[in-house]
C-alpha cells in the first residue's frame, strides 16, 4: 500500500520509540533497567509486527507476532525468576 | 504466589467447562473460520487442553458467569478502558514536563477478592491505572508502588483511593 | 476510514514514544517499569485499532493479539517488579522526603 503523510509520520514516531528504547538497553546503568528495556522493546516490536503486516498486506505476519509475543512474555518471566532467585 | 486451592469437588465440572469454551472460544478467533470440520478439531484440541491441565483446574474457580454479571463486566470494562486513558495522559504528562514530578513510594492495599483470577485481574487493572504499579500479591495485600503517593498515607486510605474503583464491578463476576 | 485509520495509528506511535521517553528520564527502574508498560500498552492497543480499521477481515487474529498484550504486558512488568523488590533492589525517593522508610522491607 502507498503510504501518506500521517502514515509515515506514525512509521518514524514509532521508529523513534523503538531507537530510545535501545538506548536504555545500552545505557544500562543496571541489569533489571537493561531488562525493562528489553521487555518494552518486545512489546513495541510486536505492534510492529502487526504494522509490518498492514505494510505488507499480509496475514502471514499476525501469527509470527502473536508467536513473539508469547515467546517475549515466557523469556522476561524466566528473567524476572533469575532475578528473584540471584538476590537476597 | 501462594494460591490455596478450592476443595470443593462439585465446582472441578464448571472450572473443566470454563475453560474448555475459552480454548474453544481461541480457537475460533484463531483460525477466523466457522468450517464445521475447524470447529471439531478445535473442539477435540480444547478437551485434551482441558484434561492435560486438570491438576490445575482451581485457577478458575470463582468466575460467576451468569445473566447477571454481564452489567458488572460492561462496567468494569468501561472503567478499566477509561482509567488506562487517563494513566497515559498522567504518564505523558509526568514524562514531559522538565521537572519531573514524582513522589514514589511503596504502599500496601487490602483486598476481599479470593479467587487467583479476580486477584490477576485486580493485579493487572492497578498496574495500568494513573501512577501505580503492583509488585506483589501476599493473601489479601497487594504492595503497590505508586509513583505520586500522598505523603503519610495509611493502609484504608491507600485502599480507597487504588482499589475500590475497580474491586466494586469485579465482585460482580469474580469472587 | 481510512483518515480515523491513520488517527489511531498517530497516537498509537506517539504513545509508543511516551514510553521510551518515560523510559530515558525517569530515575530509578521501578518508575522506568511504570512508564514503559502503561503507555507501550496504550500505544500497542490503538495501534491494533489503527490496523484493524484498515484491515477489518483480521479482526479475530488482532483481537487474541490485543488481549495477549492486555493481559501479559502488566503481568511481565509486576514479576519484574516484584523480582527486583525481592532481590533487595529499593526503589528511588526525593532526597527532600522525611518520612522514615519502614514501608519497604517485603
Amino acid at each position: 500500500m502507498t503510504l501518506n503523510l500521517m502514515e509515515t509520520a506514525a512509521l518514524a514516531i514509532l521508529g523513534g520509540a523503538v531507537v530510545l528504547s535501545l538506548l536504555r538497553l545500552l545505557l544500562g546503568p543496571t541489569a533489571p533497567d537493561r531488562v525493562v528495556a528489553a521487555d518494552t522493546l518486545a512489546v513495541i516490536t510486536t505492534s510492529g509486527l502487526v504494522v509490518l503486516a498492514a505494510l505488507l498486506a499480509s496475514p502471514l505476519y499476525l501469527d509470527v507476532a502473536l508467536i513473539y509475543g508469547t515467546l517475549a512474555f515466557v523469556g522476561v518471566v524466566a528473567i524476572a525468576r533469575a532475578i528473584e532467585g540471584n538476590g537476597s | 504466589m501462594a494460591t490455596k486451592p478450592e476443595t470443593e469437588e462439585g465446582s472441578g465440572l464448571a472450572d473443566g467447562l470454563f475453560l474448555f469454551v475459552v480454548v474453544l472460544l481461541f480457537w475460533m478467533l484463531l483460525t477466523g473460520s466457522l468450517d464445521p470440520s475447524e470447529i471439531i478439531t478445535g473442539a477435540v484440541v480444547a478437551l485434551v487442553v482441558t484434561l492435560t491441565s486438570r491438576p490445575h483446574l482451581s485457577i478458575y474457580s470463582g468466575v460467576r458467569i451468569t445473566p447477571m454479571a454481564i452489567l458488572p463486566i460492561i462496567n468494569y470494562l468501561g472503567v478499566f478502558f477509561w482509567e488506562l486513558i487517563l494513566a497515559n495522559i498522567d504518564m505523558a504528562r509526568r514524562v514531559l514536563s522538565p521537572s519531573l514530578p514524582l513522589r514514589p513510594a511503596v504502599v500496601e492495599v487490602r483486598t476481599d477478592l479470593r479467587s487467583p483470577l479476580g486477584r490477576l485481574a485486580l493485579a493487572n487493572s492497578i498496574t495500568l491505572t494513573p501512577g501505580t504499579l503492583t509488585v506483589d500479591v501476599q493473601d489479601q495485600t497487594l504492595l503497590v508502588h505508586w509513583v505520586d503517593a500522598p505523603p503519610d498515607i495509611d493502609i484504608e486510605n491507600a485502599t480507597r483511593k487504588i482499589t475500590t474503583k475497580f474491586e466494586r464491578h469485579l465482585k460482580g463476576f469474580l469472587k | 476510514m481510512r483518515i480515523l485509520a491513520d488517527m489511531f495509528l498517530l497516537i498509537g506511535a506517539t504513545f509508543t514514544l511516551f514510553g521510551s521517553i518515560g523510559l530515558i528520564r525517569m530515575p530509578d527502574v521501578y518508575n522506568r517499569i511504570q512508564a514503559g508498560t502503561k503507555a507501550v500498552t496504550l500505544g500497542s492497543i490503538s495501534l491494533l485499532i489503527g490496523i484493524s480499521l484498515l484491515y477489518p477481515q483480521w479482526w479475530s487474529k488482532l483481537l487474541i493479539i490485543g488481549l495477549l498484550i492486555l493481559i501479559t504486558n502488566p503481568l511481565g512488568s509486576s514479576t519484574i517488579a516484584r523480582a527486583l523488590l525481592k532481590s533487595g533492589v529499593q526503589p528511588w525517593k526525593k532526597v527532600e522526603t522525611n518520612t522514615p522508610e519502614e514501608n519497604s522491607n517485603g
